[in-house]
């Protein structure tokens, strides 16, 4: 057998995939991976600092800008940290609105996730599809929010505006159009041999090894550990609703896979329910003047179910009118930075994007 | 199972089938995408009800929007003349400029196409720059239960109408601690109010230390500028309330209560030295007389004093206060209240001499000569005649002079009946006072409700005790019974008669309405004028008086360059207290500007 030489090679800065600017260092043998490294910091914008500046409602417009495929979860983190440290009860109301837009935020991230996760495998009509369909989900977050991508919607005390005039029938009409697109995307994707063969026993995590390492949301689920924060502790009306958690036994690129487009139906289900049992109420608890808005002594932690798992926030106040300090911690820090370097080695090169979508690497999120 | 999995490999050819069918994209800019009514595009902002407060460059997170002097709009009381002007190169679009703005004015748009190849141009002001595409095309906006402006107020707590009555006690009862944090949590700190202060005051800043617990540090800010602040607490006209950012839709912050509040943390005359601790500078050995102890000539007098001066105030009444002392009633301003205040002038080192009038006790040449400066603040004491007949008759008496016997602790018997002529807030001063004696008492205003000068709370407060108001009367005569007493007194109806050039409304008497009120007394309310005839004629020639007042520059200096003057009497008076304290402060600045040199 030759031996063939090894090579470094640099994946990066400029987006690797589609998932951010950051770079990986491949030590390559042939077109096998020996060993990565990960380099952050490419993207780097002060964010947590930058909040220690603003007041406590500012903050949240740099919030939503962590992660750019899903702001709403950040929002409402923060939000729940906030109002636990305040004691500001959110109407019965405004969790139902919360917990809708979360679920549809689920399904625009998933639709992007589609885009990402196929188009590194080079099927790129997927994405043109997905990307298109999510545009129908945005139009629902214009209508209610008036933003598409950067809500700032969700924020302590509630949410900022009740729901228009006939925003939920269109929810539901989307919804009832997005299942039907499944199987589409079946056709085009999951039961594409061109995807299963590339997705099946690559970038695997072993089962043993995925708490250890830090896994969280559908990677940890893929390896068959059933953990998702609205089921552990639930938050905001997730215990009054009926779903199910997926998970699926492989830890590879197909599993996260599987998972994602179970919970893609479960999140549709989600939306209907939350639709159908929503109290008619206030929608916000309004906070004092946001200038003079003095949140007490203390510190919390709240964590919340994002797409790509759970994040929590720390949000430390020393009793005045701006955060002492905010520190976010999502899962694109763990998967992005260490678990990649222990997926990798072994495989292909051309799988490593192809990973890098299946764990879903945020960079923005790593560096806040 | 084959190797390879035909069907698998099959299936994506199915997406053959969406060939021929309307694509999902939208080809601009053949095929329009309209935003939706909720939608954060560009800038609109209405440029005649923006006020100019600058709200929304405080709370942007971008620091995108500057407050620019826009030379269309003059600025007046309630408008900085200043707009917004949106850097959309750092806008965020997060539109918390539209959730905080207080009138309203600022909306956002369904516009969001923006192209341009000059980075400058991205600078505009919204409103002027899309004057006209932009109106109709709002989309985000903000309004009272969605803006986070805080709009209502945190009730005053009050004796109820029928115990009030009863007694001369303090009808405003003041904000506890919570209720004072409350209410200035809702400041946005815009500074309308300090402009529209006669005295500016530092308001914003105050508020801020109340809303922050810091209430020693707002005492401290008050005495700045304001001598009199528990005076002020209690009545001041507050015109800064009148032009509160929030009270264009909602209510403005309760400014004279919080200062009220403030001061009440301040008890004591101990305690006032001690929060405030004043710097008193070395004696300089230059002296000023002062003439008359209301607030302008007790302002001048306290500042003087800080500076060093000797201040000898020589006071007509046997107790300071002036105007504000006699003028209004008890139950408004108590008497403790205004000891306490002289008594901490004085323990800073005011002389005052008291029942000593200028002209009679001590000649004006004395005074002129003994004192390097002289400041007059001697106030409006004549009372103007009604004008109709039989108003010399007993039982006819004018408000001011009621009001100084009540004060004094005097008696008047107003009897059963009591009719008021004015809609000024003497007026309703001399109705709530003899409803205390227990008389039925109507108001007689020759214009609308809404056109009375009076405080909108002191006439709520005089209807709640009982104080009938009948609006466009017109007073006639008065009649007299037979032994020459009042018995009535005879009006008239009129019709508001617009104005051409667009002045307020001018009554007209409507004929034949002529109506008799039948009461035992008839009490003046409709202003007051200036005695100058203690002032010799020599001194006439340079302290020039015109329509009844001092004429004075900026420094409050007469054309004798060593005399000022200051309060009501003056051109600048605006009959109230805190111009008056405005006044003696301007004084104040102008003496030490002029003593400067023999310092």
């Amino acid at each position: 057998m030759i031996r063939e030489k090894e090579t470094t090679l640099y994946l990066g800065p400029q987006h690797p995939g589609i998932t951010g600017n950051m770079m990986i260092k491949l030590k390559v043998q042939g077109d096998t991976v020996v060993s990565a490294t990960t380099h952050v910091g490419y993207l780097h914008r002060a964010f947590e600092k930058l909040i220690e500046r603003r007041n406590w409602l500012n903050a949240f417009t740099l919030l939503c800008r962590f992660c750019v495929p899903e702001p709403d979860p950040m929002e409402l983190t923060y939000a729940r940290a906030v109002e636990e440290l305040d004691n500001r009860e959110v109407p019965e109301r405004a969790k139902y609105i919360r917990v809708i837009v979360m679920e549809l935020a689920r399904l625009q991230s998933f639709l992007l996730w589609y885009a990402g996760q196929a188009g590194s495998g080079g099927l790129y009509t997927m994405g043109q599809w997905s990307v298109g369909d999510r545009n129908y989900v945005l139009d629902l977050f214009e209508d209610l929010t008036g933003g598409r991508i950067y809500h700032m919607y969700i924020w302590p005390g509630g949410v900022r505006r009740d729901l228009p005039d006939g925003w939920t029938d269109k929810v539901l009409k989307t919804m009832d159009y997005l299942e039907n697109r499944q199987k589409d995307y079946n056709q085009l994707m999951f039961d594409n041999t061109v995807f299963q063969k590339r997705a099946k026993g690559v970038g695997i995590i072993p089962k043993d090894k995925a708490v250890e390492w830090g896994v969280v949301g559908p990677p940890l689920r893929g390896t068959g550990i059933k953990s998702d924060v609205r089921i552990d502790e639930p938050y905001e009306i997730y215990d009054k609703l009926d779903f199910v958690v997926p998970t699926f036994e492989g830890g590879d690129i197909w599993a996260r896979a599987m998972v994602r487009q179970e919970e893609f139906r479960q999140s549709i289900s989600i939306i209907r329910q939350a639709i159908e049992k929503m109290p008619k109420g206030e929608y916000y608890n309004k906070v004092p003047n946001p200038m003079k808005w003095i949140v007490p002594e203390g510190q919390a932690w709240a964590k919340t179910e994002s797409v790509r798992g759970e994040i929590g926030f720390y949000v430390a106040s020393n009793g005045t009118n701006k955060p002492y300090r905010v520190h976010a911690k999502g899962a694109a820090y763990t998967h992005g930075v260490t678990v990649l370097e222990k997926v990798l080695p072994g495989q292909n090169i051309a799988d490593v994007s192809f990973i890098m979508n299946s764990l879903g690497v945020c960079p923005p999120e790593i560096e806040r | 199972m084959s190797f390879i999995d035909l069907k698998g490999l099959l299936q994506p050819l199915g997406a053959l089938k969406q060939i021929g069918k309307k694509p999902h994209t939208i080809r601009f800019p053949y095929e329009k995408k309209d935003a939706s009514d909720n939608y954060r595009g560009l800038h609109y902002n209405e440029i005649n009800d923006c006020i100019g407060c600058g709200n929304c460059s405080t709370i942007c997170p971008n620091a995108a929007i500057d407050m620019i002097d826009l030379l269309e709009v003059e600025g007046n009381a309630g408008d900085s003349g200043l707009r917004p002007r949106i850097d959309n190169g750092r806008c965020c679009w997060c539109a918390l400029c539209v959730d905080v703005c207080p009138t309203g004015s600022l909306n956002l748009t369904k516009d969001y196409i923006y192209v341009t190849d000059d980075p400058n141009s991205f600078l505009w002001m919204p409103g002027v720059d899309n004057k006209e595409e932009g109106k109709d095309l709002i989309s985000y906006t903000s309004d009272t239960t969605t803006s986070l402006s805080m709009y209502d107020r945190v009730p005053m707590r009050e004796l109820e109408g029928k115990e009030r009555v009863k007694s001369f006690a303090e009808v405003v009862l003041g904000y506890t601690e919570d209720e004072a944090r409350a209410e200035a949590e809702r400041c946005i700190s815009c500074g309308l109010c300090t402009e529209a202060c006669p005295e500016h005051m530092h308001i914003p800043e105050y508020i801020n230390a109340i809303a922050r617990g810091e209430d020693e540090d707002a005492v401290k800010i008050i005495y700045d500028n304001n001598p009199l602040p528990e005076m002020c607490g209690k009545v001041c006209t507050r015109r800064c309330e009148d032009v509160c950012a929030l009270q264009v839709r909602g209510d403005a912050v309760a400014i004279r209560w919080l200062k009220r509040y403030a001061t009440e943390t301040a008890p004591t005359v101990e305690a006032i030295k001690e929060v405030v601790n004043p710097v008193i500078e070395e004696p300089n050995g230059l002296t000023v007389g002062i003439i008359g102890a209301g607030p302008a000539g007790l302002t001048a007098g306290y500042y003087l004093a800080l500076k060093g001066y000797d201040v000898t105030i020589y006071e007509a009444q046997a107790h300071a206060g002036g105007m504000v002392m006699y003028g209004i009633p008890k139950y408004r301003f108590p008497l403790d209240s205004i000891d306490k205040q002289i008594e901490y002038m004085e323990s800073i080192g005011v002389k005052i001499n008291y029942n000593t009038r200028v002209g009679k006790d001590i000649s004006f040449d004395d005074i002129y000569k003994n004192f390097d400066a002289v400041f007059i603040g001697i106030g409006l004491q004549k009372p103007w005649n009604i004008g109709i007949k039989n108003e010399d008759v007993p039982g006819v008496i004018p408000a001011i002079e009621y009001l100084k016997i009540i004060n004094s602790g005097g008696s008047y018997d107003v009897g059963k009946k009591v009719a008021v002529i004015g809609g000024g807030n003497v007026a309703i001063d001399g109705a709530r006072v003899s409803a205390r004696f227990g008389a039925e008492v109507t108001i007689l205003y020759r214009r609308r409700v809404k056109d009375m000068p009076a405080d909108w709370e002191e006439i709520e407060g005089a209807e709640d005790e009982g104080v009938h108001i009948i609006p466009q009367a017109i007073p006639t005569r008065i009649i007299k019974n037979e032994k020459g007493r009042v018995k009535g007194i005879e009006y008239v109806m009129a019709k508001m008669l617009t104005q051409e050039g667009g002045g307020r409304p001018r009554p007209v008497a409507i004929e034949g309405s002529e109506t008799i009120y039948e009461c035992d007394t008839v009490i003046g309310a409709i202003g007051q004028q200036a005695d100058f005839t203690w002032l010799p004629e020599k001194y006439k020639e340079s302290v020039l008086i015109e329509r009844g007042k001092i004429q004075v520059n900026n420094d409050r200096q007469t054309g004798d360059p060593k005399i000022f003057a200051g309060g009501d009497a003056v051109k600048f008076g605006n009959a109230d207290a805190i111009s008056a304290i405005a006044d003696g402060f301007s004084a104040m600045k102008g003496i030490d500007k002029l003593l400067l040199k023999k310092k």
